[in-house]
């Protein structure tokens, strides 16, 4: 119960300074089944994200949470055999909708990985990359993009002097950062994060934490993580997910202090997972 | 025991700890006292006789290092050889000359214009055939029968003997499976381009018009077709082998920015996947350099007076570029059925000949894989996931 004891204080400091005003949905999940092959990894989930504000899934191993973020920049697609019942909307239009262009939607919805993906390439191409393969033919445009991108993910101070220099010289923290950076150049509107600083030491855990309280005023975000600290101190609303299903999503301060569901008491709590 | 003193010990506890071996072997207490734990360990196993599993060890360590050195020797005796009987023959006479029925003035010139053009063309033709079957097993084929049989075949292609491939050409190419006759020629531009008023159209044509014999009979064109089906089982293996060393990851980051598949792959995968490919294009490209048999079967000639297209220096091909069109349906031969050639010659000044051939041809195939060591080198420095 001290746990959950410290995760009421936590939380309800830092929802003291967010503001409670309800924000407009940006993207909206109906009764979204989703498969891989023959196996059923999500199980009728509804969801409502709403804008300009950190929204965490949290759950077990293998509980669906990845799975239900990738759909939402359609990144399964890539995986053969997996089919979906059911809708996902991003302002209001359903994402798999046949004229949907899959390429314009993941440059509005940016993705950052678990790992970071530097690509083997210097640090301004690696940021530069999202806006040339959309057609930015360079000049001086492009370098004060670059440069905004850098500041806005704070890793310009420590790479400005050396942008023309490999991205595989970083440490794991900067890399990431990098690759926050580089999502960011696409000038998208989302920003999902699939376990960011599960690999990072807690210094750098604890820069990207900050840097995602700092997004949020312009970026929806959406972030996965495995733990639950991180959940409650970054985020507004918090999704538990449990066997593929959608167990409870609420104010991240009502889910973590006065959970609906045993399920999602238990886990925060610590009984299992 | 002052404190100092007191932490030191603990620390020199500890990194014997760290040991596992010693660690078990005595307590630690024992250890911080005793000066050099491990030294009398190490002189108690000296002093006594060494245990057999020791003696087998270094027996086994003996034939690996022999079975390492046999082909070092062997290629050593090979190229000492060759470079006695070649000695005093390689040179700019060698390398400039025809050759002729009397070994002092027998040269490779057409040799080295023939291996030249036939590597050429051959890379022309197999590199991006190679690397695009390449691309697509790896990154656009889905997982199923169709693209299992023809990994299946690949490998088992990349085992079919050289000659049968020369069969192959014979009729594919060399012959055209008797389908076209024996003597139609297509011209391109074609003769009517001439009737058009079109500003220098008869000029165009009379300076490149590619003319094309078909069947394409034992000509340079239908020797590099069948040294590119010879190799390219190997440049696809070896491209397949370095797409898929590219990390998915590189893949899915560049398509979570909105890159198209091709963008990805483009700009992504090949790049970093280049040195790997480059590696087995230039491995595959010096085995077509080498190969002879496929072209006795296709059945080109071991002499023949003139370079391919009539170019027999640098200059000649600076003085007339229009000749590089005849190159492709001229008759060739190459240094290797050159060798092939002398060795069978009575005469024994030949093995001179010979000899020298072997070493132009050697430091050909010698250079490339250098260039192939140095590719790979250069790139795998920056390249590290």
């Amino acid at each position: 119960m001290t746990t959950l004891n410290a995760f009421t204080e936590l939380v309800s400091k830092e929802s003291a300074a967010a503001d409670q005003t309800p924000r407009k949905t940006i993207i909206r999940a109906r009764g979204l089944d989703f498969f891989y092959g023959p196996q059923q990894a999500l199980f009728d989930v509804s969801l409502d994200i709403p804008e300009r504000s950190v929204t965490a899934f949290i759950g077990p191993s293998g509980c669906g949470k990845s799975t239900f973020l990738r759909t939402l920049n359609r990144m399964n697609d890539i995986i053969e055999g997996t089919r979906h019942t059911g809708a996902v909307e991003f302002e209001g239009r359903d994402l798999y909708d046949a004229d949907v262009d899959v390429v314009e939607l993941r440059k509005r919805i940016g993705m950052v990985f678990q790992k970071s993906t530097p690509f083997p390439k210097s640090i301004f191409e690696n940021v530069a990359y999202g806006p040339r393969i959309h057609g930015s033919r360079g000049g001086s445009r492009l370098a004060d993009l670059v440069e905004s991108c850098l500041k806005r993910a704070a890793l310009w101070d420590e790479v400005k002097d050396r942008l023309k220099e490999s991205a595989l010289a970083l440490s794991g923290g900067q890399q990431q950062r990098l690759c926050i950076a580089r999502a960011l150049a696409t000038e998208p509107e989302v920003l999902l994060m699939d376990e960011p600083a599960s690999a990072l030491d807690p210094a750098s855990t604890s820069r990207i934490e900050d840097l995602i309280g700092e997004l949020q005023e312009r970026y929806t975000i959406v972030i996965v993580t495995h733990n639950m600290q991180q959940a409650a101190r970054v985020s507004q609303q918090t999704a538990f997910f449990f066997q593929g299903r959608l167990i409870e999503a609420n104010d991240t301060e009502t889910l973590f202090t006065n959970p609906a569901e045993k399920q999602t008491e238990d886990y925060i709590t610590g009984r299992f997972g | 025991m002052n404190p100092d003193a007191q932490q030191a010990a603990s620390e020199v506890g500890e990194a014997n700890d760290a040991k596992p071996s010693d660690a078990t072997a005595e307590p630690p207490a024992a250890e911080t006292t005793s000066p050099k734990p491990a030294a009398t360990t190490g002189t108690a196993a000296n002093g006594t006789a060494v245990p057999r599993g020791r003696w087998i060890g270094a027996v086994f360590s003996t034939v690996c290092l022999l079975a390492a050195w046999f082909g070092v020797l062997v290629l050593a005796l090979l190229l000492a050889g060759t470079l006695v009987e070649a000695w005093g023959w390689v040179d700019w006479q060698f390398l400039t000359s025809r050759p002729t029925g009397n070994p002092e003035k027998a040269g490779a010139r057409v040799g080295i214009w023939g291996t030249f053009w036939l590597t050429g063309l051959t890379g022309l033709f197999a590199i991006p055939v190679g690397v695009g079957a390449a691309v697509y097993l790896e990154e656009f084929a889905s997982d199923n029968w169709l693209r299992k049989l023809v990994q299946v075949n690949l490998a088992n292609l990349a085992g079919v003997p050289s000659v049968v491939y020369g069969i192959l050409g014979l009729t594919a190419f060399v012959r055209m499976f008797g389908l076209v006759g024996d003597n139609l020629t297509v011209r391109i531009p074609a003769d009517g381009l001439a009737a058009i008023p079109v500003p220098f159209s008869d000029a165009v044509i009379r300076l490149a018009q590619l003319e094309i014999p078909l069947p394409f009979g034992r000509s340079v064109v239908a020797g590099a077709l069948t040294m590119s089906l010879l190799i390219l089982p190997v440049i696809i293996v070896a491209s397949q082998e370095a797409l898929r060393a590219v990390p998915p990851s590189i893949r899915h980051a560049s398509l979570a920015l909105g890159a198209t598949k091709w963008q990805t792959i483009r700009r992504q995968v090949l790049p970093a996947a280049a040195p790997g490919i480059m590696t087995g294009v230039i491995l595959a490209v010096s085995r077509a350099i080498g190969e002879t048999a496929p072209l006795l079967m296709i059945g080109t000639a071991s002499y023949i007076p003139r370079s391919p297209g009539g170019i027999e220096s640098v200059a000649d091909l600076a003085t007339g570029p229009a000749r590089l069109l005849d190159v492709p349906f001229d008759g060739f031969t190459t240094l290797t059925l050159l060798v092939f050639g002398w060795i069978k010659e009575p005469e024994s000044d030949f093995q001179h000949v010979t000899a020298a051939g072997v070493v132009v041809l050697l430091v050909v195939l010698l250079l490339l894989n250098a260039l192939a060591i140095l590719i790979r080198n250069r790139f795998q420095k920056n390249v590290n996931w």
